[in-house]
């Protein structure tokens, strides 16, 4: 074949044509870290103006987040809808339970066994399904299926207390390497700030890396990713692990946070809903949806519940009752598929390209 | 005849257990254009999927460059060589013009490939597009891309599947004037098209499908000459 040779990259600092000097190089990412930097900003000053109550729901927000961020690696950015994050987040909540109650460990040693854990369970059962061309509505059954499974082992599993679950002995005073603070103390939310903002930055430095386009290739068309040398099973993959990594997070900060987990906390079902709405509701594919999310459906979630426990007197025959947060998650659910299918943040950004 | 560069033999696949190609023979050799023509539903894009081993055969065998293509391993084989643009052109939409092209690069693996600026040249409206978003581009335009981002692979062997589909006449010229261009470089080509007017003129060689069987084959003149060929695909 008479193919020329590679043209090679200038790193000449003036351009060819006109020997002006070239633009400074952009920065990949370059508003996403400054918001990231914002985040933190904002996140330090919040608890000087915020009641202890507020800071509860706001602690909520940030797990909400966390979990987003993590599930929207997978689905947003790596196209595979799971139906199963509480499968990882549960992974994340009991790795750093079973390692403070019955180790004796400090939860920060739980938080690496949990990631670990939590990418190399999310690895395992997405390989076997991807391997044997579970796509679609079967891959999403299947991590359904795994965070189940995962549910009922723990259930029956003595070393993991069954359905009792874990409560976190209370330490004296404040400790950081046992990520215990006195209650309403704001060292939660700044640590748990701190988490988000690590998890948002290895998002975007993922996106932006050479990986991390290849599987945003894969996922808008695995065909021509293939046939274009990229290995899709392998970025996939690297996707689900990054992913079930930070929804671990998620997991441990609940535990430190609300020194409790059992079964059906870690795994159920709701815990997936929670991760998928808060990114669905603020935007799939993008870095901030799933922050923006977390920040509308979290105090929501906290406002049905509160509204269940004490409805006004015409309607107190809701007190009590369960499921109406699921209806109300599913009523917003379906008006901002309708309204805007691709979320706040992904309509904000289609407009802004549109300019 | 050339040396063969891809071999389909006895080649038997399809979907979900059903079997849509019944033994398909297919050759395609160094530097040579071969086409693959026939009726929507004929096997043609089948055809193609199986011979990058999208598709796992149920019988017969299919060998690059004489070494058997295995199922699911693509990507292995474009870092050879042998590219797919597939149909309905397969962009990656989030991704800008530059960043598609780069994505091309990515199956080059220190393999000389075509300068990206001869790339360009071939579809001068992507230079003015660099950063635009590929999915905001019109139909025409993806079709380019999508073949302006295979060659940044450094194909030896270049797979079209239905590169003219839902073009216009004139851009549908652009594209086979492009396609013409890259045979030129000594690309090998293997083209399904609808259009067989179009391609049967310059193809080297072709053949004719019809329900998942190879009906006919030749040289594309020979073809074009053929009366069974012109009853059925060029309007008499």
């Amino acid at each position: 074949m008479t193919a020329t040779a590679p043209s090679t990259r200038s790193t000449s600092t003036t351009t060819a044509l006109t020997g002006q000097p070239a633009p400074a190089p952009r920065v990949r990412g370059a508003l996403d870290y400054a918001l990231v930097l914002g985040v933190l900003v904002v996140g330090a000053a919040l608890p000087f103006v915020m009641t202890t109550s507020q800071m509860a729901i706001a602690n909520r927000v940030l797990i909400f987040a966390i979990m987003g961020v993590g599930w929207n690696v997978m689905a947003g950015f790596g196209g595979m809808f799971s139906f199963g994050h509480a499968a990882y987040f549960g992974i994340g909540a009991y790795a750093t339970a079973y390692t403070v109650v019955t180790l004796g460990l400090s939860p920060w040693v739980g938080l690496l066994i949990g990631m670990v854990l939590a990418a190399a369970a999310g690895v395992g059962i997405s390989y076997l399904a991807l391997r044997y061309k579970l796509t679609g509505a079967y891959y999403t059954m299947s991590t359904f299926a795994f965070a189940e499974a995962l549910r009922l082992f723990v259930q029956g599993s003595e070393p993991l207390r069954r359905t009792v679950g874990f409560s976190v002995p209370v330490q004296q005073g404040s400790s950081f390497a046992g990520f215990q603070f006195p209650a309403g103390s704001p060292w939660y939310w700044w640590i748990g700030v701190v988490l988000l903002a690590i998890c948002l930055l290895v998002t975007i430095l993922f996106v932006h890396s050479r990986p991390g386009r290849f599987t945003l290739a894969v996922r808008d068309d695995d065909v021509a990713a293939a046939a274009l040398g990229i290995d899709v099973l392998r970025h996939k993959l690297v996707a689900v692990a990054i992913s079930a990594a930070i929804t671990s997070v998620a997991g441990m900060f609940y535990v430190q946070y609300y020194m409790f987990v059992d079964p059906s906390i870690a795994f159920g079902a709701h815990t997936s809903n929670d991760a998928i709405i808060t990114a669905v509701v603020g935007g799939t594919g993008t870095v901030w949806g799933p922050v923006v999310g977390a920040v509308i459906m979290a105090p929501l979630s906290d406002l049905v519940a509160g509204f269940l426990r004490n409805p006004p007197p015409a309607l107190d025959w809701l007190a009590g009752q369960s499921g109406l947060d699921i209806i109300v998650y599913a009523v917003i659910l379906i008006l901002v598929v309708t309204l805007l299918p691709k979320g706040i943040v992904g309509t904000i950004a289609a407009r802004r390209r549109k300019q | 005849m050339p040396e063969p560069m891809l071999e389909l033999t006895g080649v038997r696949s399809g979907y979900h257990g059903l079997e849509i190609l019944h033994g398909v023979d297919l050759t395609v050799g160094v530097a040579e254009v071969v086409a693959l023509v026939g009726a929507n539903g004929a096997g043609k894009s089948t055809t193609l999927k199986s011979a990058v081993g999208e598709i796992k055969l149920q019988g017969g065998s299919v060998t690059y460059r004489g070494e058997r293509v295995g199922h699911g391993r693509s990507h292995e084989l474009a870092r050879r060589g042998l590219m797919l643009v597939p149909e309905h052109r397969a962009l990656f939409g989030s991704l800008t013009v530059e960043e598609n092209l780069a994505m091309g690069s990515r199956a080059r693996l220190g393999r000389p490939g075509f300068d990206k600026e001869w790339v360009l040249d071939l579809f001068p409206i992507l230079r003015e597009r660099r950063t635009q978003l590929a999915e905001t581009m019109s139909g025409g335009q993806q079709q380019m891309l999508a073949i302006a981002r295979a060659l940044m692979g450094a194909p030896e062997l270049l797979l079209l599947d239905e590169p003219s589909t839902g073009l216009s006449p004139k851009l549908t010229a652009d594209v086979f004037g492009a396609v013409e261009a890259i045979r030129e470089r000594g690309v090998s080509i293997l083209i399904v098209e609808q259009n067989a007017s179009h391609v049967l003129e310059f193809a080297d060689r072709a053949y004719v499908m019809e329900s998942g069987s190879v009906v006919l084959d030749g040289t594309g003149a020979e073809l074009v000459a053929d009366a069974r060929v012109k009853a059925a695909y060029l309007g008499g």
